[in-house]
């Protein structure tokens, strides 16, 4: 019985931390923020150079052939840095093509996802709030996909797609690649500027399906519902450090805002909220990796209620700063516009609540 | 991470339940309270001779009280809180009596341990773990709560007796308690915290008088306790003249572990599913309500995180590290949720909650509205949340402390 992380993944995580503090600061986060692509491929090969795409790719394909918990743990000190780029959606597209058991469809892209040289990402989301692998409308006909996804993470930079959608046989999941006929990617402007979206139109695009049925869809949904608790954990306690050091110095009448006891009551609240909040997690990315029958809920509890208290805390932190954390120029909006990405991505708190209250059998 | 116990703590597993199965049966389980009920937790463990007897057999075996030494009457372990846990575990399930819950075993014990005469250990530890010595304790005053170290109870050292004049207040379960821990005024000329020393006092000692106190549910189960040149032997002193300050830190410190348990929160949460499953509203059970519905969903990730945090502080501490803010958050946190799943329950049994316990018509006994108000009480209760939101900022975040005289 062991309820904590390894020294493997204390040491994990620690490396990915020095690294973003000397090679992704905020002034890089901004320069990629107000790119056009919002990918910086240096930052990303970077990124590869430390294993973090690879994590989860088997070694038989060139990755570490970690679990999921492992890359949640990077999640969250992505989160922390309020890192830029395809991680989210080359982490969905990695679980997906492992879970989809499609040998040439993970011989040809996992080596290249795990070596950082290929974007890979995964579209389930459909106009209508829709994430459900079951309703969505996109429909595969004799090797051609046709529909539209919506909120695409970097489908602008993609060097393939994959996409859940249906043929005569129900739900599945299909791979078209960049620059094929009939896909037409939209760039979308998104409110988080780190981590891009876009509507891709599918009219007649050329697809090979990997997976048949929903599970492959479904895992990949859970690992990232997972992953977006992490990122939002990790931006809170960023937030709330942040918030802490600035209460410590900012003066006002005469003494530290910190030592006002609505200003210390206000940030005890946030840190008491958040501190458990981590073993929620830690538990739902657990589950993916070991208790099979606890995965899916526990992954929709853990979004809901992380990324609830990610805006929460944003939201807090932002207001004690005052002024100065409304400012365009001080970095408080970054993890504030983030949030907001966590929250509504692969669908909101309520709705996972409302899944979480089915899978309950309530 | 790994959720399973290894082969030896299985087998240690299998060694309790079967120590369980050959001294606690089925017709002891179905007479015992269940170990956990709100009564356990505001001081209704059974204390018969049967449980008694049953107590001190775990305790020879090492299942109870594994930090107190043997010759104190304890099961002297070397701790193990994995093995702690399982047996804890284990005997929920069986109904057997576990430790005994209260200020006695929790806090005066480990108090007595740290600071306590070798007479005063061989004098009272053993018999406060089984029960026998029922212990309250006498730290609010009526202008000390939580400014505490204002307490003006006085106790002036007469020959060999110190007498005591003054007045304590919110005293859970004084009138069934033989003794009382309680914070004097020693030196009346010494800075405040610097001025209080640590002393027992028997309850049947004549200048002792104890006047119930209704709480808001209508019940009392606190009082005043009032002192009157009531006489104290000096040899009830624990810890030094002047230092009671000191030597009730480590009395606090364990009250808070105790009122921050989540099996209560579990129970309450399960219930209420229960509930809301078997009422009817609008011709269909409440819990396909949308709106009870995602309360439920939402409560309950908050009891998921308490409950995996537990496991968390369970491995930090097998593995020797220091809790720090993930400790002293806990209080806080199941406080706060216990009040919001006691007030999803008063609207999930709907316009009856109005009705009171004893009246045949409420829902469950109207006991949803009583456990709304404790959910009151406990906030209060060991550090009032704004204290805890005080310890939490300035010994977990590091902000500044209060202005404090």
């Amino acid at each position: 019985m062991d309820f904590g992380l390894t020294e493997d993944q204390v040491l994990l995580k620690d490396t990915i931390r020095r690294w973003l503090e000397s090679e992704c600061p905020t002034t890089r986060v901004r320069a990629v923020m107000e790119s056009d692509t919002g990918h910086d491929p240096a930052l990303w090969s970077g990124l590869g150079e430390l294993g973090v795409p690879g994590l989860y790719v088997p070694a038989a394909h060139g990755g570490s052939g970690l679990e999921l918990l492992d890359v949640a743990l990077a999640a969250e000190e992505l989160g922390w840095a309020c890192t830029p780029g395809p991680f989210l959606a080359c982490a969905l597209a990695t679980t997906a093509l492992v879970a989809s058991g499609d040998r040439d469809a993970e011989a040809r892209w996992l080596p290249a996802i795990a070596h950082g040289r290929a974007v890979v990402t995964f579209a389930l989301g459909e106009d209508g709030d829709q994430w459900d692998a079951a309703r969505v409308k996109t429909r595969a006909r004799g090797g051609a996909l046709h529909g539209r996804k919506t909120l695409v993470p970097a489908a602008n930079v993609a060097d393939a797609i994959l996409v859940a959608a249906q043929d005569d046989e129900g739900p599945g999941l299909w791979l078209v690649e960049r620059g094929a006929p009939g896909v037409e990617v939209t760039p979308l402007s998104g409110t988080d500027m780190t981590r891009r979206v876009a509507a891709v139109a599918l009219e007649g695009a050329p697809a090979t399906k990997i997976a048949a049925g929903r599970t492959a869809t479904d895992r990949a949904r859970d690992a990232g519902l997972v992953l977006l608790a992490a990122d939002a954990y990790g931006g809170a306690r960023r937030c709330l450090d942040m918030t802490v050091k600035y209460a410590l110095t900012r003066e006002q009448f005469g003494q530290p805002i910190g030592a006002f006891q609505a200003v210390k009551h206000q940030l005890a609240d946030l840190a008491a909220e958040l501190d458990p909040s981590l073993s929620l997690w830690w538990y739902a990315a657990h589950a993916h990796d070991r208790i099979p029958e606890r995965a899916e809920r526990h992954a929709a509890l853990a979004k809901a209620h992380l990324t609830d208290l990610y805006d929460r805390t944003t939201r807090m932190t932002t207001e004690l700063h005052g002024g100065i954390g409304f400012t365009w120029e001080y970095d408080l909006h970054l993890w504030f516009r983030r949030a907001i990405f966590d929250r509504a991505f692969l669908g909101t708190a309520s709705y996972h609540r409302r899944r979480a209250a089915d899978l309950a059998g309530w | 991470m790994n959720l399973s116990y290894s082969a030896e703590y299985e087998q240690f597993r299998a060694e309790v339940r079967r120590f369980l199965a050959e001294n606690w049966s089925a017709a002891d389980a179905a007479s015992a309270p269940d170990a956990d009920s709100v009564a356990a937790f505001t001081g209704g463990v059974r204390h018969d001779a049967r449980a008694t007897a049953f107590r001190q057999k775990a305790i020879e075996r090492g299942y109870l009280y594994r930090h107190v030494p043997r010759r104190y009457g304890g099961g002297e372990q070397p701790p193990d809180p994995l093995k702690a846990t399982i047996t804890a575990e284990e005997f929920r399930r069986a109904k057997a009596p576990y430790e005994i819950t209260g200020q006695g075993p929790s806090m005066l014990v480990p108090t007595l341990l740290e600071h306590g005469t070798e007479k005063q250990k061989q004098f009272f530890v053993r018999d406060t773990l089984l029960g026998t010595i029922r212990w309250c304790q006498g730290y609010s005053e009526p202008g000390a709560g939580s400014d505490l170290a204002s307490l003006r109870t006085r106790a002036v050292l007469e020959g060999d007796h110190w007498v005591v004049n003054g007045q304590k207040i919110w005293t859970s379960n004084a009138q069934d308690s033989q003794w009382m821990f309680a914070l004097v005024r020693t030196e009346p000329e010494q800075p405040k915290h610097d001025g209080i020393s640590y002393l027992l006092i028997e309850m049947n000692t004549p200048g002792v008088d104890i006047r119930p106190l209704r709480q808001m549910t209508g019940d009392a189960d606190f009082n005043e306790v009032f002192f009157e040149n009531t006489r104290v032997p000096a040899e009830n002193l624990v810890g030094k003249r002047g230092q009671g300050w000191i030597v009730s830190r480590s009395t606090l410190k364990h009250e808070r572990a105790l009122i921050g348990g989540s099996h209560l929160t579990r129970r309450t949460f399960d219930g209420v599913v229960m509930v809301a499953q078997a009422l009817e509203r609008d011709g269909q059970p409440a819990i396909k309500d949308p709106v009870v519905r995602e309360r439920l969903v939402e409560l309950e990730a908050r009891l998921l995180a308490s409950e995996y945090q537990g496991y968390r502080l369970l491995t930090m501490s097998a593995r020797g590290e220091e809790p720090g803010l993930a400790g002293m958050v806990m209080k806080l946190y199941s406080t706060s949720l216990g009040y919001d799943l006691a007030k999803l329950a008063m609207d999930v049994v709907g316009d009856r909650g109005m009705l009171a316990p004893g009246e045949a018509s409420a829902p469950a006994m109207g006991l949803f509205g009583t456990a709304y108000m404790w959910s009151l009480g406990v906030l209060i209760a060991g550090g009032a949340a704004n204290i805890q939101r005080n310890i939490i900022a300035e010994r977990g975040l590091g902000l500044p402390r209060d202005a404090r005289k």
